[in-house]
């Protein structure tokens, strides 16, 4: 069953024209790969998705409605939940306030609610181990590596029972042994029945845990395959332009 | 069983223990520096331990600590409010004119007299213009996006200047038939400390818990520490960044309602100069400039510091002209110190 269907997706800033008919879809519970080099509109695709910016043209239908998102939070309603590259955490803050910012989980009666710590730190440290990640749910986001901050971001999307999951980059700045968890992780979000949307330029990423495989290129999608049908090889000369489209 | 028993370990760890975290606290530092300075005076100078010089300090850093509280707020989204001396002014001279009626139609005192509503009524407008004003300068910030130190250094010029406006230069001394009531309340006593102090103690709890246990606090600190994430999460950062203008407007407002009923008079020159000691204690106490770090202990134990500081200097017999070099300092001395800490982070 498809879930999300992208149709003719057009973007401008200005002058620039950043996507050219995009179209694809994504089903249920799959893993889609979006490659492209610097500059291919990837990014910028999944800002559309996730409600950050609106296409110029074009229509996206999720979950067999057509949809227009005003904002990041509107998508986010729907069941969209994205991991931005920079991660977005806030470094002042504890790992379990962020997981929780914007959604805290409150007891009493206003105007005498109160957060919950015990519940929130609970919920996070059960997050943290079903993502095998040693991060602690009272340190604070400043103090940790590239892997831990990760796993906050990642943590935060499990929160509600979202259907899709946008990630860009999520293995960019992070050591070679979590790039093997965060991996697991994506195949335990497909276990669960999340859709998945991964950006990544790490090849051998896509091809491990991804089953559809979608290239732009200077802002138009020249390939959408199944990864078990194409091959790096394939993948890099479609990313350079070596092959013009398939 | 065995992973609840996992969840329980991982939740009670942490990256520093209780101690360090406690010694990474300018607050803590401050509090220390404080005690030394007061151990130091006890023996040095025995006037300094006198029930009446304490009584007088406690009281004098109560105002600025009030005013510190919610400039702690604004300090913490990454801003910076200099109009709080301005708005001091400004509600303090409304709150004089709606006491010392002989200025306005005489229905007003008519009315107003009665049982000694209009001591409520003052008090009531002087907050809500101290509200009021706040907004303006959250609005202006948080909506069309213009910088904080020119909005609030434009409010601070404005505001002193409807302080002359309402006042028409003149001073506020008559406070009508239950002056008296409106006296206690600024200049009173509870078991012997300044009703100020005790207000301040309030303040300092009440808001502390605003901002560690309630999602509104939480959203200040997200807003100062990363405006972009915030908002990706759904926050209405806009909302929290002109809502603390207006808790600093509150803050500044309530303290002029106490000094005022303290001083018993009001001019338009009340708060004159009054955002840089605001200012300098907040910072002293720990908030950083960039956002994102301090606490309403911190503005509580900066103001104590630095009255107790300027209390001392005058018992040591040191020219009070040299009071405002001193202060200079230490706002130099706090960031320099807070930059000194990152370093080493």
């Amino acid at each position: 069953m498809t879930i999300l269907s992208l149709k003719n997706i057009e973007k401008n800033f200005g002058a620039i024209q950043a996507l050219t008919g995009v179209s694809f879809d994504i089903n249920e519970a799959e893993t889609v790969g979006l490659m492209g080099d610097n500059g291919a509109g990837k990014s910028t695709l999944l800002k559309i998705i996730a409600g950050n910016f609106k296409p110029s043209s074009g229509e996206i239908v999720f979950e067999n409605n057509e949809v227009d998102f005003e904002k990041p939070i509107d998508a986010r309603k729907s069941g969209i939940e994205v991991v931005y590259q920079d991660l977005a955490l806030c470094n002042h803050l504890t790992a379990a306030s962020n997981v929780f910012l914007g959604r805290e989980i409150q007891k009493g009666v206003w105007p005498f609610k109160y957060l919950d710590y015990p519940a929130m730190f609970k919920k996070s440290a059960e997050l943290f181990e079903e993502l095998k990640s040693e991060t602690r749910p009272k340190d604070l986001v400043m103090q940790m590596s590239g892997g831990q901050r990760q796993a906050v971001a990642i943590a935060r999307t499990r929160l509600t029972d979202p259907k899709l999951v946008l990630m860009d980059e999520p293995t960019a700045a992070i050591s070679v042994r979590q790039v093997a968890e965060v991996l697991d992780l994506i195949k335990r979000l497909k276990d669960q029945g999340i859709a998945v949307l991964l950006i990544s330029h790490r090849m051998p990423d896509i091809f491990e845990v991804c089953e559809k495989l979608v290239v732009l290129r200077r802002g138009e999608k020249v390939c959408e395959k199944k990864i078990k049908d194409s091959s790096t090889e394939e993948a890099t000369g479609l990313i350079t332009g070596a092959i013009d489209r398939i | 069983m065995s992973s609840n028993k996992f969840n329980q370990e991982i939740i009670s760890k942490t990256e520093k223990t209780f101690f360090q975290k406690l010694v990474s606290e300018q607050s803590f530092w401050v509090s220390i520096a404080l005690l030394g300075i007061c151990f130091v005076m006890f023996f040095v100078e025995d006037a300094f331990s006198s029930k009446d010089n304490l009584f007088n300090i406690t009281r004098n850093f109560s105002f600025i600590g009030i005013m510190a509280i919610g400039m702690t707020f604004v300090i913490i989204t990454a801003g910076i409010d200099l109009s709080v001396g301005s708005i001091m002014g400004v509600t303090g001279v409304i709150c004089g004119l709606f006491l010392d009626a002989q200025y306005l139609p005489e229905w007003y005192s008519k009315a107003a007299y009665f049982e000694g509503v209009y001591v409520w009524v003052a008090i009531f407008l002087a907050l809500l213009a101290g509200v009021i004003v706040g907004a303006v300068n959250g609005y202006l910030i948080a909506y069309l996006k213009l910088s904080p130190f020119v909005v609030t250094l434009g409010m601070m010029a404005i505001a002193r200047s409807l302080a002359l406006v309402v006042s028409n230069n003149k001073m506020f001394y008559e406070f009508g038939p239950k002056d008296e009531m409106f006296y206690e309340i600024g200049g009173g006593s509870i078991l012997g400390v300044a009703n100020a102090t005790w207000l301040l103690i309030l303040l300092t709890i009440v808001m502390g818990l605003v901002l560690k246990f309630t999602s509104y606090g939480r959203h200040v600190y997200a807003v100062g520490s990363n405006k972009k994430a915030a908002e990706l999460s759904g926050i209405n950062t806009r909302w929290i960044e002109m809502s603390v203008y207006m808790i600093s407007g509150l803050f500044a407002a309530i303290s002029a309602v106490m000094i005022v009923g303290w001083m018993g008079s009001v001019t338009n020159a009340l708060g004159y100069t009054y955002e840089l000691r605001v200012i300098a204690a907040t910072v002293i106490g720990g908030a950083n400039l960039m956002g994102g770090v301090g606490g309403t202990f911190g503005a509580f134990i900066g103001a104590a510091l630095m009255e107790t500081i300027r209390n001392s200097l005058l018992m040591a017999g040191i020219d009070p002209y040299w009071q405002g070099t001193f202060l200079g300092l230490f706002i130099v001395g706090a960031v320099w110190l807070e930059k000194v800490k990152n370093k080493k982070n």
